[in-house]
């Protein structure tokens, strides 16, 4: 009975805990609650992947009204494969959570604060979960509100005007968003992302198509935080508080990469958004530059958490290759790299989160001789740098060496040239943290060495993570495939 | 080119860059709110105006009549109007929160009080 609820369950079941946890009020409490439900959704999103596995694709209408008409859910591989990075992610970052919020945040807003980490859970899988073009700007504003405020309490007051610069950016991109998909609703009469695929093959050569799918891919780009519309994410990954970091910084620009991905292969169909379009050659010059640039400025960072910011841009630029590319193989080492970042970015933030609370502070300078003193810490630190770069038997090397492979089998040789020279850059700049942390000098005997366990081993998951997925590929790769495979197929 | 047959559209921009601009040009966090909400407007009376339906009537059944406006984009708005309150009201906060924090609300003296420190 409840296998068929499971595509409803995966939204409600965050979606009414946020207000509980409201009236819990109390920080164990919320923590609980907000560990608790991260957990069933996990369950709920391999359930759903179970699921797919089986019968290939989930629909699922709300209150049995039929598809073009009511709200439908679509689960296929993509948005499976989205879901269990989101909730895997919330998952290991809420047990880390508790002491990391508990030092920086005041008691009296935790439970505020969980009421607002739950409702932008339920946005982001909302986004990924949805088949109703609408219903997706609705929990996207769900997501974007609830991290606004997530970001707003960091404890520099600096988190606040990087909150509002991304509250006037991301609105900007949201409301975009809501023109694109206006004027789609203008030419097909519907909302339903399949049946609006289908009818816009007629329609197809308009102006209406064209300009909806420009304001699309620029309100989703702001989202993505693409090369020139990055300008709110390093602020905002800076000064959060280090849980809100990870969790963002592994999710939210992933499941825009997963809408844009959607509205260009599911709705508007590959001839359209990669052939009609001149979208191929923007997307690879931006991507080039996305990846050179932010890499380069991420080395004149002196707090690491900008730095990682940077570093996210850069690998958004990735991202952004792989579609570039046009191909099967180009999409795979995207979704790929999806996941695999996913897990690099949450250790590396984590291991910094960990830093923050015993130093109080993420500036390199801080940094001399914590090798020795807090080298769990440091450990997760190398691994995450390590698959940052792309180094082999990390997750981050499989996903690179995907996405070479992708570019060399198009003749791309100057992306294959950006690839390898954006993991240099990656290693002058893990390489400078490294080099402070056990070469450079301490600065004054702290007493107290490594951060409490519950905050290094979910730190500790994500670097085993990391050090599995480079191995053992057939779950992540696999699935990748077949999602890129079902992208692909222009029908999902 | 019918340009008066289409001046619902041609308020929709004229609305729309207007808010853009304000939220580009003003240095004061307030009035770029202000201008964020005039940019959300004109997107709420695009979808406004493309509900009607020509000689289409009220969404209300009633007998002898065919043809009846798109009701749906109205709905859509209304979802649309309370997200932008929503952001409206959270932006707003935020202001309130940087006033306290630096004690001003002038993009450029914030600018100035970060450098600073």
């Amino acid at each position: 009975m409840i296998s068929a609820q499971l595509p409803a369950l995966q939204v409600v079941v965050p979606l009414l805990a946020a207000p509980l946890c409201l009236v819990l009020h109390r920080p164990f409490a919320a923590w609980l609650l907000t560990f608790v439900v991260s957990g069933i959704s996990l369950l709920v999103s391999v359930a759903l992947l179970g699921q797919i596995l089986e019968q290939g694709v989930i629909d699922y209408t709300f209150g049995g009204w039929a598809a073009p008409f009511g709200i439908a859910y679509h689960i296929d591989f993509a948005n499976a494969y989205v879901l269990l990075i989101v909730t895997a992610i919330s998952t290991v970052v809420s047990i880390f959570a508790r002491r990391s919020v508990a030092s920086e945040i005041e008691a009296h807003s935790q439970g505020l604060f969980y009421t607002a980490w739950l409702l932008c859970l339920t946005g982001l899988l909302g986004i990924t979960i949805t088949g109703d073009a609408f219903n997706l700007f609705v929990f996207l504003e769900i997501s974007s509100l609830s991290s606004y405020v997530l970001i707003a309490m960091g404890n520099d007051r600096k988190a606040l005007t990087a909150a509002y610069q991304y509250l006037i950016m991301g609105t900007i991109g949201a409301t975009f968003i809501l023109i694109g998909i206006g004027l789609l609703y203008m030419l097909t009469g519907t909302l339903n992302m399949l049946d609006m695929a289908q009818r816009l093959i007629a329609v197809a050569d308009s102006r209406t198509a064209r300009t909806g799918f420009a304001f699309l891919t620029v309100g989703l780009g702001l989202k993505i935080a693409l090369f020139p519309l990055h300008l709110w994410l390093p602020n905002a990954y800076a000064y959060a508080p280090s849980a809100v970091s990870a969790f963002l910084a592994a999710t939210a620009t992933k499941v825009a990469v997963y809408v844009l991905l959607r509205f260009m292969f599911s709705v508007f169909g590959i001839d359209f958004a990669l052939g009609a379009m001149p979208l191929s050659t923007m997307l690879v010059v931006l991507g080039s530059v996305a990846v050179l640039s932010a890499s380069t400025v991420a080395i004149f960072q002196h707090n690491l958490k900008r730095m990682l910011a940077y570093s996210s841009i850069a690998q958004i630029g990735y991202l952004v290759l792989g579609v570039s590319l046009a191909t099967p193989a180009g999409l795979t080492a995207t979704l790929l790299h999806l996941f695999n970042h996913a897990l690099m970015k949450g250790a590396l933030f984590l291991a910094l989160g960990c830093i923050a609370w015993r130093l109080g502070s993420v500036r390199l300078g801080d940094l001399g001789g914590l090798g020795y003193r807090m080298p769990w810490t440091m450990g997760v630190f190398v691994i995450g740098g390590l698959s940052l770069i792309g180094l082999p038997l990390t997750a981050g090397f499989i996903s690179k060496w995907y996405l070479v492979l992708a570019a060399v089998e198009r003749g791309w040789w100057p992306v294959v040239l950006v690839i390898i020279a954006g993991s240099l850059l990656a290693v002058i700049y893990v390489w400078r943290v490294i080099e402070t942390a056990y070469l450079g000098k301490t600065k004054e005997a702290v007493s107290g060495t490594e951060a409490p366990l519950s905050m290094l081993v979910p730190a500790w998951l994500l670097a085993i993570a990391n050090l599995y997925f480079g191995m053992h590929t057939e779950l992540s790769a696999g699935i990748a495939s077949q999602a890129a495979m079902v992208l692909f197929g222009g029908q999902p | 080119m019918n340009v008066a047959g289409l001046y619902n559209y041609w308020i929709v921009i004229l609305l729309m860059m207007t808010g853009f601009y304000v939220v580009i040009s003003s240095g004061n966090l307030v009035k770029k709110i202000i201008g964020l909400n005039l940019f959300q407007a004109s997107v709420f009376i695009l979808y406004i105006s493309m509900g009607k339906v020509m000689n289409g009537a009220v969404p209300i059944l009633r007998e002898g009549v065919t043809t009846y406006s798109n009701p749906l984009p109205h709905v859509l708005i209304l979802t649309a109007i309370v997200v932008g309150v929503a952001t409206t009201a959270l932006g707003l906060a935020l202001v309130v929160r940087i006033r306290e924090a630096y004690g001003s609300v002038e993009e450029d003296d914030i600018h100035r009080q970060d450098e600073s420190l």
